[in-house]
């Protein structure tokens, strides 16, 4: 189904990012190509949701060196705003309530704000209504979330459901599901994971971050990255995720540690150029 | 992001021109002359020259009240003119003849003055620094024996309805800034609806002050008789002076049986520079007494001016099965400082108050909510609801609940709820990782907000308060 000369979507070159002068991402390098399914697991704390918060431009984190090119363009001189307009979707690992705001009058705005950007056709409320009675019913949501404030008072999955709700609306080029099936139940997981299939063209792709093989049984990933210390460790097709539900990430470490330390002998001699970072991801392209 | 938000709330005032206007103004400074001598150019009876000069006579023994929460310079009530007023060039006999620089300030503020330019289907008192220059669709009103005037012309043309109500809602003595404003107030709005009329339009006061120096002091009465019903509107704005002025105004509302007064008010006075010099001292004495059964009073405010807002609108509940409301938008931005709230009084068995509070903070500002539920003894089935919700834009300003409540009957209910929230990087983050930019998402959040707020204001009056907040917040969020 993928074929390396599909388009490249979203190029990410030694990236690295600091939170509160603290270095997170420490050389990041990924290539997604429409189509593409990518999973990224990794153990607690070692820069996924980091990870995904830098590409969609959260203020908070200072990108400290690297490029992203998302569809050729450098995205990391975009506002967030504009990358989303642009087709760049987060799912949050923790969507924030806004009270006061109305779920449906909030979808409609970013929906606009998209159409309008995109020179397409804006709706009206009522126009609307119909368009985003059939967008819940990829995600199987109850139309009545429509008229509560944006998450207020959600339960944890019914919060995910609502991020995939928002990725239907928005159609974006590029989804990145930050644990979007933490929280949820088993049919709700098979559900939104159906919706996320539903969305999936050959034209569009998805980052999911992902702790648990469950959620790669039912989304296929083309490729399965192991994140650990702002790093890409290592990538592997969807077998790679079997491997880490039984044996856990230390000898994806071990393996990894042993190759820098391989490759810092012999690069000693000659030039420095090749830095250890990020060379495990490199595979991916 | 921050930038994007210092700049959504940084907006400029846009009302903050002067007129240049010919004006007829005594010197600075107050005492029993200057009172004789206001009264004498408003050809006032003696018993309000009287009524003035016990005010006055009291505000001497009376101190600056210091319990609110905020801060200034000591003002110096000596150095203030008590009395500006636009020179005219005759006497008027229609609009036309008002002086045009007039004209072209009010068309400049957006309120319309000539009856056949009005959009809305609302009644018009202009007030220019002391005087009210016109007040529009007089005679219509006058057809269902409604009185709409200027306070000055009440006094003339109604002696004994304003020798009765004055006063009785906010005694002379009543507080410091009432009894300064008994003292030398000099016009504002008077308005009587007859019995079982529902008064058919809306009517409005708009309020500017032009004059550097000048105080306003206004004087608003509306007394509403058995089974009528009127909604009466209130604005203001004022130029962009270094220094501040001075506006202590006083509101009564006489409520009967089974009548209701709705009140709202947009308050847009200028309000200072980003460092906090020059703006509008707003300290304002405003009450209702629902004085009939079945009576109601409805106060609605959007707060965004003036340096500092001191203000508590209250209900007296006194008839029995009475309602008071209170509906509060009170934005504060730079260094602005609000202490407002309400006061409900219940009095009578039965009664009923709602307090809806939404204090919105940004910059280094201090928006305090103070408000008294007191049940008294013989209150039987008296039941209050408040609610206090503040919201902080950034994390240099402040947010301030002050709730009394004194219940004296146990067959009473009150119920107190507050919420304090915060617009932060993570929820503007969140409108952004959608396609929304700082300004749309701080003007959402915000009217999510305030909603059962604008909810209450009629519908022209709710569109502009709504523009307004999304002005006063541009560039906020931090
Ligand atoms: N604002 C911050 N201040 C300080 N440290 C931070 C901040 N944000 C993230 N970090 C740190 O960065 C590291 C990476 O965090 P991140 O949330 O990206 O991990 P993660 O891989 O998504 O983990 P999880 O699987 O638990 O979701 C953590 O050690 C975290 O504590
Ligand atoms: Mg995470």
């Amino acid at each position: 189904m993928i074929s390396s000369n599909s388009k490249v979507i979203l190029e990410v070159r030694n990236l690295s990012a600091s939170v509160a002068g603290i270095e997170i991402l420490k050389g990041i390098n990924l290539t997604v190509r429409s189509g593409e399914v990518h999973a990224i697991m990794g153990p607690n704390g070692s820069g996924k949701s980091t990870f995904s918060k830098v590409l969609a431009g959260h203020p908070g984190y200072t990108v400290t060196g690297g490029e992203v090119l998302f569809e050729g363009q450098n995205l990391l001189e975009l506002p967030p705003e504009e990358r989303a307009r642009n087709g760049v979707f987060l799912a949050f690992q923790y969507p924030i309530e806004i009270p006061g705001v109305s779920n449906s009058a909030f979808l409609r705005l970013t929906y606009n704000t998209q159409q309008a950007h995109r020179g397409g056709e804006e709706l009206d409320p009522l126009e609307f209504h119909d368009f985003i009675q059939e967008k819940c019913k990829i995600v199987e949501m109850d139309p009545r979330f429509l008229d509560r404030s944006v998450n207020e008072g959600f339960s944890g999955g019914e919060k995910k459901r609502n991020e995939i709700l928002q990725m239907a609306v928005l159609d974006p080029r590029l989804a990145i599901l930050d644990e979007t099936d933490s929280g949820l139940d088993i049919d709700a997981l098979r559900i939104v994971a159906s919706g996320v299939n539903k969305l999936m063209t050959p034209d569009n792709a998805v980052i999911m971050v992902t702790h648990y093989q469950r959620l790669l049984n039912y989304i296929t990933p083309d490729f399965v990255h192991v994140m650990r210390r702002g790093r890409i460790i290592k990538t592997g097709g969807k077998e790679l995720a079997l491997e880490l539900e039984t044996r856990g990430y230390d000898w994806v470490d071990d393996e990894y540690q042993r190759a820098a330390d391989a490759h810092g002998r012999a690069t000693a001699k000659g030039s420095a150029s090749a830095a250890g970072a990020g060379r495990a991801g490199a595979a991916s392209a | 992001m921050s930038t994007a938000l210092e700049a959504l709330i940084n907006r400029p005032y846009e009302y903050g021109f002067v007129t240049d206007i010919e004006s007829d103004a005594i010197p600075k400074g107050l005492s029993e002359d200057v009172i004789r001598l206001i009264s004498k150019k408003k050809n006032e009876p003696d018993w309000l020259l009287e009524f003035r000069l016990s005010a006055y006579r009291h505000w001497l023994t009376m101190t600056e009240p210091v319990w609110a929460n905020v801060s200034h310079a000591k003002i110096d009530y000596q150095d203030i003119i008590y009395y500006s007023a636009p020179k005219p060039k005759k006497k008027l006999a229609s609009m036309d003849e008002v002086d045009p620089e007039l004209l072209r300030t009010f068309e400049k503020l957006g309120v319309p003055m000539h009856e056949r330019k009005m959009l809305a289907n609302v009644a018009v008192d202009v007030i220019f620094d002391s005087v009210s220059v016109t007040t529009t669709y007089k005679e219509k009103l006058a057809e269902v024996g409604i009185i709409f005037c200027s306070f000055s012309e009440a006094v003339q043309h109604h002696p004994e309805l304003v020798k009765q109500y004055l006063g009785s809602v906010v005694p002379s003595a009543d507080n410091f800034f009432a009894a300064l404003n008994s003292a030398v107030f000099t016009d504002g709005s008077f308005c009587y609806i007859p019995k079982n009329t529902k008064c058919p339009m809306d009517l409005s006061t708009y309020f500017r002050i032009n004059n550097a120096e000048s105080g306003q002091f206004e004087r608003t009465l509306i007394i509403a008789e058995e089974g009528s019903h009127v909604s009466y509107l209130e604005g203001c704005t004022a130029p962009r002076f270094d220094t501040n002025q001075l506006h202590a105004a006083v509101v009564e509302l006489v409520v009967l049986d089974n009548a209701e007064i709705k009140y709202s008010t947009v308050q847009n006075w200028y309000a200072g520079d980003e460092n906090g010099v020059g703006g509008i001292y707003n300290f304002v004495t405003k009450r209702g007494l629902c004085k009939g059964v079945n009576s109601k009073i409805s106060w609605t405010q959007v707060e965004t001016g003036s340096a500092i807002t001191w203000k508590y609108p209250s209900c007296v509940l006194l008839g029995d099965n009475s309602i008071g409301e209170f509906y509060s938008v009170a934005l504060t931005n730079h260094h602005q400082q609000a202490d407002t709230g309400t006061k409900m009084i219940h009095i009578g068995k039965n009664t009923r108050s709602r307090i809806v509070s939404k204090g919105i903070s940004a910059g280094q500002s201090n928006n305090s909510y103070r408000g008294l539920v007191k049940v008294s003894a013989k209150a039987d089935g008296a039941r209050n609801y408040s609610q206090c919700d503040s919201m902080l834009i950034g994390s240099a300003c402040g947010a301030h609940t002050f709730p009394y409540i004194e219940v004296m009957n146990s067959t009473a209910k009150v119920e107190h709820e507050a919420s304090t929230s915060r617009i932060g990087e993570d929820q503007m983050f969140y409108f952004a990782s959608r396609g929304i930019g700082g300004e749309e998402a701080v003007s959402m959040i915000i009217n999510g907000f305030c909603k059962e707020v604008f909810n209450h204001l009629p519908m022209e009056f709710a569109v502009e308060a709504t523009k307004l907040l999304g002005l006063k917040l541009e560039g906020s969020v931090g």
